[in-house]
């Protein structure tokens, strides 16, 4: 775009002058969760499995930042992220058959898919915060 | 060619023939993705806890093992799918180069070294 010949031509309306709407939070939520998931989440998970290979001790100290407060923030964060990708993932494959644009349907679930997300993740967590780890 | 606009430049040329194929493997891998994650957490949630013993017991069975290698799999490579449209989007120049260089290695050390813990849980040698 900025290589687009002619220096002096017009560019299109950007960002800047458009009112924010749902399909555009829950579109840059999805490549923010997508990025903490590839990198905090896929580390945490070679993380948990390095320990589970290197013995009890190692995981006895995986488990201890798991379940420090800071842990349990970070570890909240990462499922929040996964499932709410997951759920907004769902959305896409949706939308790529060609359904769910009509105005009302695309506002409902650009709403609904990040908080189903966090619903899921809320539930995850008490289910294992209830049991006792 | 000249030094036209983009589209001047761009007509004539035809397809680039492959632009869909990153766009469906994002989807395949999802797909995956999808099934492992649930397959993981309906797993976590049916252990009765998350101590060393049980889950190194759990990740050892054949079937768990297969599973979290599955997952390795198809999350880094999705992964490495979006990260790469993440640093096409706000990486330029030479950074770009260097990022998808640094984004392919990562990727791939990182699922190795997944999969090798998945081995070593499963066929024992720890």
């Amino acid at each position: 775009m900025a290589q687009a010949g002619t220096s002096n031509r017009p560019l299109s309306p950007h960002l800047q002058i458009w009112k924010w709407g749902p399909a555009m939070a829950v579109s840059i939520l999805h490549r923010a969760t997508g990025t903490v998931n590839a990198t905090a989440g896929l580390g945490v998970l070679l993380w948990w499995l390095g320990a589970l290979v290197s013995g009890p001790d190692a995981y006895a100290t995986f488990v201890g930042h798991a379940t420090s407060w800071y842990g349990l923030i970070v570890l909240f964060g990462i499922t929040a992220c996964v499932f709410i990708h997951a759920a907004s993932g769902v959305r896409h494959f949706v939308l790529d058959i060609g359904a769910g644009f009509e105005l009302g349907a695309n506002k409902v679930w650009s709403l609904l898919s990040p908080l189903i997300g966090i619903a899921l993740a809320a539930a995850f967590w008490a289910v294992i915060l209830m049991r006792g780890a | 060619m000249g030094n036209g606009t983009s589209i001047g430049r761009v007509r004539g040329l035809g397809s680039a023939k492959s632009g869909t194929h990153h766009w469906l493997l994002q989807r395949w891998t999802a797909i995956g993705n999808l099934v492992a994650i649930v397959y993981l957490a309906v797993s976590l949630l049916l252990l009765p806890n998350l101590g060393y013993p049980t889950v190194s017991e759990w990740i050892a069975k054949p079937v768990p093992a297969l599973a979290i290698a599955l997952l390795i799999v198809s999350t880094f490579w999705h992964a490495r799918l979006g990260l790469q449209v993440f640093i096409e989007d706000y990486v330029e120049g030479a950074n770009r180069l260097a990022a998808i260089i640094a984004l392919n290695l990562v990727t791939f050390v990182g699922a190795a070294f997944g999969l090798f813990c998945i081995v070593r849980l499963a066929l024992g040698g720890a």
